[in-house]
């Protein structure tokens, strides 16, 4: 980070009861980048953005914006603001109404209040003529766009956003999303995002920090968090991947009991016994009968699109593998290997 | 509750009425019937014997006489227009301190745990099993010379309250006591419209607590306030007892000028004309709410 942190936590907890919701989180956000959240549900993140644009109040730690201290300022003290998961649109007022609502509240006139709500309809992909609509009338695709043009109208230092596509078609939600990051370039402003979805994640942020069970586990940029991921749980979250238990022998070597095969560790850190993580798709099939080649029968596939999935079955365990569709395979007897520099290894 | 019935008796007669013979009637027609008898004759029958005996000869037992204003003209020239003033004043006063009583206290019942709520509920609701005439009488005992109040402190420390009731605050607090619920559960209903995410986005968006308030809470919970207040206006507007138990007759409100025209009097056109004049200024008042309500926004059917 060349820059001073805009917002930097130090430490953050919040309690309720004898629940932990978030703990000691401590992250630096730099200005002008877009920072996404991801976690399972439960995993403290709605919590967390809650402590951020000031709706609760962090039990310890600290949380400064450009370096002052905000634990106790109230949302609308904030020169932040979130687009809800519900939107919270105003259901009794027009598209125009809603946009201009944060304007309203610092007074500004109602001729430059137009203009900037126009503006900001402009920039969320929404024809001035919504003006006037109410938003009870707006279809879910132009409600978060309404929601997104108001929350641009506040010209918050930070713009939150507490996983507002969750409840979008997947269509739409691609649109959506690339035009979130296309907004987030034109304006220079620090988006954080919160989403339990990895692949929304990678699409649009510079840097994923990954929670679990109310933790940070793991910051990164997209591309380190999935080449390098620091723990299981974070190569499983990044979507279905093969994991195969495996002892160190004597020679060095991973040897997995269930499918009778040894392979060479990965580079690094070598724990004697643990769980080797390989993905879909840096399994092959193999022509050859080499060594560590993995025997198994293909019982099923799925397409997805321009690739397709492989049900291995081998030795009682069901292995994934996803080639490009010009790969295809027919069915039955099969060899499959990998490159041990494409898989991990965690310990148990 | 007139209020309720007027609405519902002529739309459901209306969607009701088949040309072709019963059988071809909706469902809720067939529903709806049973209240359609009770209300036609438990409620419009002795509303139109009513009318028509507010224009008979003054002291006639026949709703069949040639008809008359003078019961209207004996209204005006009698004075009879300090009675609603009260009636008007007690129900205004009760139904705005109601509004201000019952407001904090919805919102903390439509915010709290589940459980909670269900308790405050229940603290709420206890009272009713109570006849409102017996709780008034608990009061009065309470509250009149030497009553538990006066002689519990006199008792203690030589010093007594004196008579509490006899007055016109007393009568507020009776009114507003009793009619607490109907202004309660209404306006429960209307503030569970206004979602908890909505009020903290206006939060959020720069604006004060009492600016999110003006703006977001309470247009969004106005049907239910407004039905609340309106009730209680109505209610209150014909209360009897309270003026009559705690205020032992400080004033006269209309209602009781009903009464004894009806009883003492022995003169129905007089007490018909003055309920005449009652339910037209309880069915104006929800004449004009109901025009600003949108009863759909009530049942949450349009929300966001």
């Amino acid at each position: 980070m060349t820059s001073a942190p805009i917002l930097e936590l130090r430490s953050v907890e919040k309690q309720f009861g004898d629940l932990l919701a978030v703990e000691r989180v401590s992250l630096a956000i730099a200005e002008g980048e877009f920072f996404t959240i991801v976690g399972p549900s439960g995993s403290g993140k709605t919590t967390l953005i809650r402590l951020l644009v000031g709706m609760d109040v962090p039990t310890r730690g600290e949380i400064l914006l450009r370096g002052e201290r905000i634990n106790e300022t109230p949302a609308n003290k904030r020169p932040t603001c979130m687009v809800f998961q519900s939107l919270a649109l105003f259901p009794h007022m027009t598209v125009g109404q809603n946009v201009e609502y944060p304007l309203k509240c610092r007074g500004v006139d109602p001729a430059e209040r137009r203009r900037r709500a126009e503006a900001c309809l402009g920039l969320a992909h929404l024809a001035t003529s919504y003006y006037d609509r109410p938003v009870t009338k707006c279809s879910g695709g132009e409600r978060q766009r309404v929601a997104l043009a108001r929350a641009l109208a506040f010209d918050p230092e930070i713009l939150f956003f507490d996983e507002p596509l969750s409840a979008i078609d997947y269509k739409l939600r691609k649109t959506l999303e690339k035009e979130l990051k296309d907004i987030q370039r034109e304006t220079g402003k620090t988006f954080v995002y919160i989403t339990h979805s990895l692949e929304e994640a990678m699409i649009m942020s510079d840097r994923i920090g990954v929670m679990r069970d109310g933790r940070l586990v793991q910051v990164g940029s997209p591309r380190e968090i999935y080449k390098a991921p620091e723990s299981r749980f974070v190569s499983e979250f990044m979507g279905e991947v093969n994991t195969l238990p495996v002892v160190r022998r004597d020679d060095g070597r991973l040897f997995c009991e269930p499918l009778g095969v040894a392979f060479d560790p990965p580079p690094g850190a070598a724990p004697s016994r643990g769980v080797l993580v390989v993905r879909p798709e840096d399994m092959r099939f193999a022509e050859d009968d080499a060594e560590d080649a993995i025997r198994g029968e293909i019982f099923n596939e799925y397409l997805l699109g321009s690739r397709v999935q492989y049900q291995v079955r081998a030795g009682g365990v069901t292995l994934l593998v996803e080639r490009l569709r010009d790969l295809e395979r027919p069915g039955g007897e099969t060899r499959l290997r990998f490159d041990p520099a494409d898989s991990l290894l965690f310990a148990e | 509750m007139t209020d309720l019935a007027e609405k519902a008796a002529p739309a459901a007669e209306g969607s009701g009425a088949p040309a072709l013979g019963l059988a071809k009637a909706p469902a809720g027609f067939w529903c709806a019937l049973p209240m359609l008898l009770l209300l036609g004759l438990g409620f419009l029958a002795p509303l139109l014997l009513v009318v028509l005996y507010s224009f008979m000869p003054r002291g006639s037992f026949s709703p069949f006489g040639s008809p008359t204003l003078e019961n209207y003209v004996d209204i005006v020239e009698q004075n009879f227009h300090i009675s609603f003033a009260w009636s008007l004043w007690l129900a205004l006063v009760s139904t705005a301190i109601l509004l201000l009583v019952a407001y904090p206290l919805a919102l903390a019942i439509t915010r709290a745990a589940p459980r909670r709520a269900v308790l405050l509920t229940v603290l709420v609701v206890a009272p009713l099993f109570v006849a409102e005439n017996i709780r008034l009488q608990g009061w009065v005992l309470f509250l009149d010379k030497a009553g538990v109040l006066d002689g519990g402190l006199e008792a203690l420390f030589g010093v007594g309250t004196g008579s509490l009731t006899n007055n016109v605050p007393v009568i507020v607090f009776g009114l507003v006591y009793i009619y607490l619920p109907f202004m309660l559960f209404p306006m429960i209903l209307g503030l569970s419209n206004v979602p908890p995410d909505v009020r903290e986005a206006a939060l959020d968006m720069g604006a004060s607590r009492w600016r999110m308030f003006r703006d977001i809470e309470l247009p969004l919970a106005a049907p239910g306030v407004m039905i609340g207040g309106l009730l209680c206006f109505v209610i209150s507007l014909g209360a009897f007892s309270e003026a009559k138990f705690l205020g032992k007759g400080v004033i006269v409100t209309v209602a009781q000028d009903i009464e004894s025209a009806f009883t003492f009097g022995q003169n129905w056109p007089r007490g018909s004309a003055l309920s005449v004049l009652v339910i037209l200024l309880a069915g104006a008042a929800v004449f004009l709410a109901m025009r600003r309500l949108d009863l759909d926004a009530m049942l949450g059917r349009s929300k966001a």
